[in-house]
């Protein structure tokens, strides 16, 4: 069994925090695993993506293939649609609603009627979930409750238990924000 | 006793050269690179271990430090990307002519696809050149795995060793099989033969002829390497036959070159192994290399199999010349063919990175592109970090941008040309790193340019690293020459912008070199100092 991942955001919206969870989830669970990063000059503001491999089997690239990605988790809207080749023809789209508009024309209509045409879409409004319950720094862990309906190499609580671990050194404060945005994520 | 952890190809690098021995890595911050020594900075028990791991003021002087804590008997790691091999040759080559005494290990991160580089030059190449070992890791276990094995074989052969890796290694991450206990190194006692490091030329000659006649045995060792292999199929003979090394080699079997019965060459160390390769070609019809970067295999095999034997690969057009190979090229150049995929949607829009929101360097060009809208003849010779970024919009700010250092020495060049204004932009660590020597020569030559030091109290684009002449700027350049009253430091605020933009006016006046120094702290690194002020404040708060 394998399950191949694309994280996707903009610089700075806490991609590589929900890349460290899945990939520490992974190691506990003794899977295989390969997570691609992209650091330096892109990371500033640009767009950013991460790859994320995970298996029961050894895992040669640390690329994906294109058409080979099970789920695109993206922290934006229009940043998902960059990485459409290497999603599976019955794979899923898990993302934020919200666009960052950091640039000058956002392409609202052509965001928009590319997710009409996409099968499998779960896109949620995760800083209007957090801003209502009072999480304002856990959005990312909103959006990786709801991926994990759908990531079934791995379980809701061992990606729970992962969220401790990292999150463990900045104190019970910040673990169970975390814990609280990933279950409504989950449930919602 | 053995553990798992999850590391970046450079954190890997950096574990095993601890696990190895190592007593200091010098470095100075470059994508890829970055990282290891970071790693090694973070590394819980450094202080128990006595690692030496502050940063190095340029790729040359890292180096030269290295080698000489090598000449004192223990094993040290000098780590840069690709072009900083460009600022270190000069040490690096000669470090091959003086040889080794503790284990010296040279890592060099290429970055094809140049993700955050302005080339794509191939360090194989410089360990070719300066006829020494290179290792080649395919995944992160080898990176480790392969450091006690490079500086082992550096004191055996005393030589340095070239470790090479890519930007998809060094910054991808997988779990790591590590062992604390691998190893009970013990140092050398320190280098005592001048003839071997006095590199005069008489003992120079000696030290080349001692150099060139150990090729043949280095070659042997890659033919033995535990980090190459030749996978042969059971009918052991195929129409193809492929040779590959790091990353590419992780796309061959991706793409599963050995279950359908074609033999793989796996080359994890250099000089190349001819013995292989014949052996290789011997039951092949034609070869197919896949490797990431320039095609230096590619170039050499023909040499060992006949200028009649085909060989495919990024010459030949099999694989794209330029940029880093894919899971899908090397498909490709295998003759499959791509099942059909969605399409990215048309008319997204691009997203390249920008200057952060309240940066001191967007300050800096937004009072440049005010002042010089009134000198029509002014050129901008930038440099190399994050202030880079002000070629794009909303800035169009610069003109050139080619290598460190070359803001202020462009600028001279053309001022002696008559361009007039010549202003130099260069940041704080740039200017340390590679740019007092050129304004040593304006000075000299009384240049009419303007340099301005945007000063960010960091080294912003690699993570926020030390910058080498924090708190010394304006004693570096009066020191230099530059008359004191035309160093000049101003705080890029856009409160500020009218007293700025009057600096800049009078130092552009002023015949001869001046130097502006805006400085104001990076605001990324001014934020995470922030935040764990505050986090000690509610630690306090909790006791």
């Amino acid at each position: 069994m394998k399950y191949d991942i694309i994280l996707s955001g903009v610089g700075g919206q806490g991609i590589l925090s929900i890349a460290t969870i899945i990939a520490d989830a992974a190691l506990g669970a003794g899977l295989y695993l390969k997570q691609a990063e992209v650091h330096g000059m892109s990371q500033r503001g640009g767009a950013v993506e991460s790859g994320l491999r995970l298996s029961d089997s050894v895992i040669y690239s640390d690329l994906l293939p294109s058409g080979s990605a099970d789920m695109i988790l993206s922290m934006e809207p229009m940043e998902a649609l960059r990485y459409l080749p290497f999603l599976k023809k019955d794979g899923c789209i898990v993302t934020s609603s919200v666009p960052f508009r950091n640039i000058g024309d956002y392409p609202e209509e052509a965001v928009r009627s590319a997710y009409q045409v996409l099968p499998r879409t779960f896109s949620l409004d995760i800083e209007t979930l957090a801003k209502e319950n009072s999480l304002p720094k856990s959005a990312n862990m909103i959006l990786l409750g709801a991926a994990a309906r759908h990531i079934g190499i791995l379980t809701p609580e061992q990606l729970k238990e992962s969220i401790g671990n990292v999150f463990g050194k900045k104190g019970p404060a910040v673990t169970d924000a975390n814990l609280r945005a990933f279950d409504i994520g989950y449930n919602h | 006793m053995e553990e798992r952890k999850l590391l970046l190809g450079d954190e890997a690098v950096a574990l095993g050269a601890i696990h190895a021995g190592l007593r200091g890595v010098y470095a100075y911050p470059g994508t890829p690179s970055t990282e290891i020594t970071e790693y090694i900075q973070m590394y819980e028990s450094r202080y128990a271990a006595g690692i030496h791991c502050s940063w190095s003021t340029n790729e040359k002087t890292a180096m030269e430090e290295a080698l000489g804590m090598s000449y004192a008997g223990c094993r040290s790691m000098v780590c840069m990307k690709h072009v900083g091999m460009n600022v270190a040759a000069d040490a690096f080559v000669n470090s091959a002519m003086t040889g080794v005494n503790g284990g010296l290990v040279v890592v060099a991160a290429d970055d094809p696809s140049m993700h955050s580089s302005q080339n794509e030059q191939d360090s194989r190449f410089y360990g070719k050149f300066a006829m020494i070992p290179v290792l080649e890791p395919s995944t992160q276990q080898e990176a480790y795995d392969m450091m006690s094995y490079a500086f082992d074989l550096s004191e055996n052969e005393k030589l340095p060793v070239l470790l090479r890796l890519t930007t998809r290694l060094a910054h991808s991450r997988s779990a790591v099989a590590a062992d604390p206990d691998l190893y009970d190194y013990r140092p050398l006692e320190p280098a005592r033969d001048p003839s071997s490091w006095v590199l005069l030329p008489a003992n120079a000659r000696r030290r080349n002829q001692a150099l060139t006649s150990a090729q043949p045995r280095l070659e042997k060792l890659s033919s033995e390497s535990p980090f190459s292999s030749l996978s042969v199929p059971e009918s052991r003979r195929s129409a193809l036959g492929i040779i590959a090394c790091g990353t590419g080699y992780n796309y061959v079997m991706e793409n599963g070159a050995l279950s359908s019965g074609i033999p793989v060459l796996k080359i994890g160390q250099y000089p190349l192994p001819g013995d292989r390769i014949r052996e290789l070609a011997g039951m092949c019809d034609r070869i197919l290399v896949v490797e990431d970067g320039q095609p230096f295999i590619e170039e050499q095999v023909k040499g060992f199999v006949g200028a009649d034997y085909e060989i495919l690969g990024k010459l030949t057009g099999a694989l794209p010349r330029t940029g880093e190979l894919n899971p899908d090229t090397v498909a490709r150049a295998l003759g499959k063919t791509p099942e059909p995929v969605y399409a990215t949607p048309r008319n997204l829009a691009a997203r390249p990175p920008a200057l952060c929101l309240g940066c001191g360097h967007r300050d800096v060009y937004i009072a440049l592109n005010k002042v010089l809208a009134s000198y029509p003849g002014a050129r901008v010779f930038a440099d190399i970090g994050c202030y880079t970024l002000g070629a794009l919009p909303p800035f169009c700010a610069i003109d050139t941008c080619v290598d460190m250092g070359a803001s202020v020495t462009m600028a001279k060049g053309a001022a002696d040309a008559g361009i007039f204004p010549a202003v130099a932009v260069i940041g704080d660590s740039t200017f340390t790193h590679s740019g007092m020597t050129g304004l040593l020569d304006a000075v000299n030559d009384r240049s009419n340019i303007t340099v301005v030091i945007s000063d960010n109290l960091t080294t912003a684009m690699t993570g926020g690293q030390d910058s080498a002449g924090t708190n010394k700027f304006e004693a570096i350049c009066i020191a230099l020459g530059v008359e004191p009253e035309h160093v000049r430091v101003v705080v890029p605020l856009s409160r500020n912008m009218d007293d700025i933009t009057a600096v800049i006016r009078e130092e552009i006046d002023y015949q001869g070199v001046s130097v502006i120094i805006p400085r104001r702290e990076c605001i990324q690194t001014a934020a995470r100092k922030a935040r764990s002020a505050g986090n000690d404040i509610k630690k306090t708060e909790r006791k």
